[in-house]
């Protein structure tokens, strides 16, 4: 296995309005290495919704995204309050957001389904109170 | 449909990328709920919305839409804009409604398209 490309990125958790720059960025780089429109997409919609996860319930973050010859792996890594039940969370239409989040177009308990949708693997490690670290895998067939 | 037809048909004002304008979409998806926007749209080139903040044109981003037509005279901020131009995402507002707009531009033609 040929060294991965990496992109990092620190998630600013302080400013909602800049929730996704860090996953337009990597949507442009992505383009630019040529990947398939199909694999940049589902790589997109997993990251974004983990990046806007990071900033409205865990005070921003780490992401860090790794593209190999086979696979694309995403991971974010935040300090926030960890996720109690992952069951529960995982459930369509569970939220904790408040009514100003959902004021801003999201909370609708939809990004977790969402991201594991969108990719082949994806795998969760919280401890509540210490943090939440999230690995996503989209697998590439060249 | 063109996005410029569509631009007519809800008597909307362009406010960047009118380069792109002559670009077809094939079908839209109307929603202020952009979490509903990421997990059920397929392949919309249209995004029809009464919310106005960034995350509506990153959200386009991600989904690779062309345009986004803000509805209820709700107006583009200086920063949506900005960042519309670099995504090369078309902008538009209108002052109709959600229902009046999706409902004028599904007579015409462009219809919901293929859920997820
Ligand atoms: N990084 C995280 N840290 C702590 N809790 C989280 C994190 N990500 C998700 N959660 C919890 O899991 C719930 C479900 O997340 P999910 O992304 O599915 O929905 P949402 O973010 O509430 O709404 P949507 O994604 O539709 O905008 C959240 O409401 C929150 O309680
Ligand atoms: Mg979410």
């Amino acid at each position: 296995m040929s060294a991965p490309l990496v992109y990092r990125y620190d998630i600013d958790g302080e400013n909602f309005t800049s929730a996704g720059e860090a996953s337009v960025k990597v949507k442009k780089s992505l383009r630019q290495l040529g990947l398939s429109q199909d694999i940049i997409r589902r790589v997109s919609i997993a990251m974004y919704e983990g990046e806007i996860n990071m900033v409205i319930h865990a005070n921003g973050g780490c992401a860090t995204v790794s593209v190999y010859p086979e696979k694309i792996e995403i991971v974010l890594d935040d300090k926030g309050p960890g996720i109690p039940n992952i069951d529960l969370a995982m459930q369509e239409g569970f939220s904790t957001a408040p009514e100003r989040i959902r004021s801003l177009g999201f909370g609708a308990g939809m990004g977790l389904p969402n991201m594991k949708a969108n990719t082949d693997e994806m795998k969760i490690e919280t401890t509540v109170g210490v943090g939440t670290k999230i690995t996503m895998t989209v697998n590439v067939n060249r | 449909m063109k996005i410029r037809e569509i631009a007519a048909l809800a008597k909307a004002q362009v406010y960047c990328c009118e380069e792109f304008l002559d670009g077809e979409v094939h079908s839209a998806c109307g929603s202020d709920m952009m979490s509903d926007v990421l997990a059920f749209v397929k392949d919309q080139g249209l995004l029809i919305t009464g919310l106005v903040n960034p995350q509506v044109v990153r959200t386009a981003e991600m989904m690779d839409m062309r345009a986004i037509l803000f509805v209820r005279g709700k107006k583009p901020t200086p920063e949506i804009l900005a960042l519309a131009k670099q995504c090369e995402i078309v902008i538009m507002a209108s002052e109709l409604r959600m229902f009046e707009a999706c409902g004028t531009i599904y007579e015409s033609g462009l219809k919901g398209g293929v859920l997820q």
